[in-house]
C-alpha cells in the first residue's frame, strides 16, 4: 500500500512535468495547426540555460529559472520568426517536418556549448525527509506545487482575459477565429510565451529530477504528445490532466513492467486512445 | 591516399549511398506517394537488419538463433518482419491525420530501441549482433567488396524498375489522388485507408530490405548503429533534396546528401581533436540547416515530382 501511495508521489512528480511541457504542445497543436517536435528541445534549452546561470555562474537558482524562461521563449518566438512563419500557407505538414528539423538544429548547438556529458544543478546529496513512510523531497514538493499554482493562474488566464480568451478560440477553430477578428499573429505571439515558458519550466524541473542530457528533452516529447491527445487537441487544462494521467500511470506501471520500460506507456496509452478515442477524454478536436 | 585506398573509399561510400538509396525510395512510397509522415525510419531499417542476422548467422547462445540460414531468405525475412509491423502501425494510425502517424512512429522507434537494448536473448543487447555472413563471399570470384556494391545497385535498379510501374499504374495515380485531396478520392469509391495501408507496408518492406543489406555489408550491428533521430532524419532531408515523389529524385537526393555528409567528416577532421564531440554536433546541425534552406528555398527538390500525363483518347 504504501509502496502505491509512493509511486502516485512520484508519479505526480512526473505528470507535473509532462503537463506543463503538454501546454504548448497543445496550444502549438490548436493554433498553429501542426505538432511542433522541437518542443522536447525547448525544454533541454531552457534546462541548460538554468545549468549555465545556476551551476557555471554559482549565481542564485531564482536567477536560473528567471533567465531560462525568457530564453526560451525568446528561441521558441526566433524560430517562429525563421521558420514557421514561412510554412504558415503551406500545409501544416510542412511546420512539422522543419520543427523535426528545428530539434535537431536546437540539440546540436546545446551539444556545442554544453557537451554531450550528463550534467546535475548541485552535486550535494540531499537526503529524502520521511512523512508516513513516504519518502521525499523538499524540492519535489516545490515541483508540484509550483506547477499546482501555475495551472490555476493559466485557467485565470485563458478564462477571464480577452487575449486568453482568444487564445481558445483559435485553438478551438481557427477559421471561426479569424472571421470574427481576432489578431491571429498576436494570439500566436502568445502561444509561443506561454508554450515557450512553460517548456522551460518543464526542462528546469526535470533537471531538477533526474540530471541534464542533450536528449532529455527529447525523450520526454512522446508523453507530451500522449498528454496533449488525451486531453483533446488545444485544451490547455485537458493536457495538464492528460500529462498527470500518463505521469501517475507511467510510475504506476513499474509494478508490472522493468524500468526501463516506462517510455512505452505513453505509447501504449496513445494506441488505446487513437483505436477508441482519437478526440480525447475531454472531447478536443477531431482533425 | 594511395590509388588503392581512394578506390577502396569510393566502393565503401557507393555501397553505402545505395543503402541510403534504398530507405529514401521506401520513404517515398510513403510520403512522396502517399503523404504519410513516418518518423520511425530508423525502426523499421533496425529490425530488418536485425531480423536478416538473426536468420543467417550460425546458431549463438548470445542472441536469438541463428538459424544459418541462406542470406537470400534473411532479405526476405527483413522485408515480411518490417512489413508486419509496419502493417500494425498502420492499421491503428492510418485513418487519423499524418501527425498523429508521426507521432506514433517516434513511439515506435523509440520502443524498437528500448527491445535492442534491453532484450538480450533476441538481440544480444548493447553487445550487438556479429559475425553476420557476407553474400556471395567465394561465390562470386573478385573483390567481395565490389560484389556487394553491384548486389546493392543490382537490388537499388530492381526496387526503382517495380516502383516506377506502380507510380504510373493506376495504383500510384489513386495515391497521389487520397494524397492531394482524400475526400474526392472517397468520393469516386476508392477505400483511402486500404490503398495508404498499402503504400505504408511497401515502404515498410523496403526499410527492412535496406536494413538487411546494411548488416550484411558491415558484418557486424549493435543498438548504437540505430541512432533513432539521425538516422531517421537525415533519410528525411535526403528524400526532400531530392524531390518527394520523384523515384530518380528519392536516389539522387540519397547519393547527394550522403556525399555532403561525407564530405563534412573531411572538414571536421581538420579540427584539433579535443573538438571531436562538438564536430559531430556541427555536422547534424549543418544537415539541419540544409534541410530548412531546401524547405524555404526549393520545397520541391532537386528533380520535382513529374506525375505521368494522362492519355486522352479521341473517342
Amino acid at each position: 500500500m504504501i509502496e502505491i501511495l509512493q509511486l502516485l508521489l512520484y508519479g505526480t512528480l512526473l505528470g507535473s512535468i509532462i503537463a506543463l511541457g503538454a501546454v504548448g504542445v497543445t496550444l502549438t497543436f490548436g493554433i498553429l495547426g501542426f505538432a511542433n517536435f522541437a518542443h522536447g528541445d525547448l525544454m533541454t534549452l531552457g534546462a541548460y540555460v538554468c545549468f549555465l546561470i545556476y551551476t557555471q555562474l554559482a549565481l542564485p537558482f531564482w536567477l536560473g529559472i528567471a533567465a531560462a524562461v525568457p530564453a526560451t521563449i525568446f528561441a521558441a518566438m526566433v524560430i517562429d520568426r525563421v521558420l514557421f512563419r514561412r510554412f504558415r500557407q503551406s500545409r501544416p505538414i510542412i511546420s512539422l517536418i522543419s520543427s523535426f528539423g528545428a530539434a535537431l538544429i536546437l540539440r546540436s548547438l546545446i551539444q556545442i556549448v554544453w557537451g554531450t556529458g550528463t550534467y546535475m544543478y548541485s552535486s550535494q546529496i540531499v537526503m529524502a525527509q520521511r512523512f508516513a513512510g513516504l519518502r521525499y523531497k523538499w524540492d519535489q514538493l516545490g515541483i508540484i506545487l509550483t506547477t499546482l499554482g501555475i495551472v490555476i493562474g493559466l485557467h485565470l488566464f485563458l478564462g477571464r482575459t480577452k487575449i486568453g480568451k482568444a487564445m481558445r478560440a483559435m485553438a478551438d477553430n481557427p477559421t471561426l477565429a479569424r472571421l470574427s477578428g481576432i489578431d491571429t499573429e498576436r494570439v500566436i505571439v502568445w502561444t509561443w510565451v506561454i508554450g515557450g515558458g512553460l517548456a522551460a519550466l518543464a526542462g528546469v524541473f526535470l533537471a531538477m529530477d533526474t540530471r541534464l542530457q542533450p536528449e532529455m528533452g527529447w525523450f520526454l516529447l512522446l508523453a507530451c504528445f500522449a498528454a496533449a491527445i488525451l486531453g483533446g487537441i488545444g485544451k490547455p487544462m485537458g493536457a495538464i490532466a492528460g500529462g498527470f494521467i500518463i505521469g501517475i500511470m507511467m510510475e504506476l506501471s513499474t509494478l508490472v513492467l522493468p524500468t526501463e520500460y516506462s517510455p512505452v506507456v505513453p505509447f501504449a496509452i496513445l494506441v488505446v486512445l487513437l483505436l477508441f478515442r482519437p478526440t480525447g477524454l475531454f472531447a478536443g478536436r477531431s482533425t | 591516399m594511395t590509388g588503392a585506398g581512394l578506390f577502396s573509399y569510393l566502393v565503401f561510400f557507393l555501397t553505402f549511398a545505395g543503402v541510403y538509396a534504398l530507405l529514401a525510395q521506401g520513404l517515398n512510397v510513403q510520403w512522396g506517394f502517399a503523404g504519410m509522415l513516418n518518423v520511425g525510419v530508423a525502426a523499421f531499417f533496425a529490425i530488418g537488419a536485425y531480423t536478416s542476422a538473426i536468420v543467417t548467422t550460425s546458431v549463438s547462445a548470445a542472441h536469438l538463433g541463428g538459424f544459418g540460414l541462406p542470406w537470400p531468405l534473411g532479405f526476405l525475412a527483413a522485408m515480411a518482419i518490417a512489413a508486419v509491423l509496419g502493417l500494425m502501425i498502420g492499421i491503428v494510425t492510418l485513418n487519423l491525420r499524418s501527425d498523429y502517424l508521426a507521432i506514433a512512429s517516434i513511439g515506435i522507434a523509440e520502443i524498437v530501441r528500448l527491445v535492442l537494448k534491453n532484450e538480450e536473448w533476441l538481440t544480444g543487447g548493447v553487445r550487438g549482433i556479429a559475425g553476420i555472413p557476407r553474400p556471395l563471399d567465394g561465390v562470386v570470384p573478385g573483390e567481395n567488396a565490389l560484389v556487394l556494391l553491384a548486389l546493392v545497385l543490382l537490388l537499388l535498379a530492381v526496387v526503382y524498375w517495380g516502383l516506377e510501374r506502380i507510380y504510373r499504374a493506376p495504383w500510384g495515380r489513386v495515391q497521389r489522388a487520397i494524397r492531394d485531396n482524400e475526400a474526392a478520392a472517397r468520393a469516386m469509391g476508392k477505400d483511402s485507408l486500404v490503398f495508404r495501408l498499402q503504400a505504408f507496408v511497401i515502404g515498410c518492406a523496403l526499410m527492412g530490405l535496406s536494413g538487411a543489406v546494411y548488416a550484411h555489408f558491415v558484418g557486424f550491428i549493435s543498438p548504437e548503429a540505430f541512432d533513432p533521430v539521425f538516422a531517421t532524419f537525415i533519410v528525411w532531408v535526403m528524400l526532400i533534396a531530392g524531390g518527394s515523389g520523384n523515384n530518380r529524385g528519392a536516389i539522387l537526393g540519397a547519393f547527394v546528401i550522403w556525399g555532403v555528409w561525407a564530405g563534412t567528416q573531411f572538414v571536421t577532421n581538420q579540427l584539433p581533436a579535443e573538438y571531436v564531440t562538438q564536430a559531430s554536433a556541427l555536422r547534424v546541425l549543418l544537415i539541419g540547416v540544409l534541410l530548412q534552406v531546401i524547405l524555404i528555398y526549393r520545397p520541391e527538390g532537386l528533380l520535382p515530382e513529374r506525375p505521368p500525363r494522362p492519355i486522352w483518347r479521341e473517342p
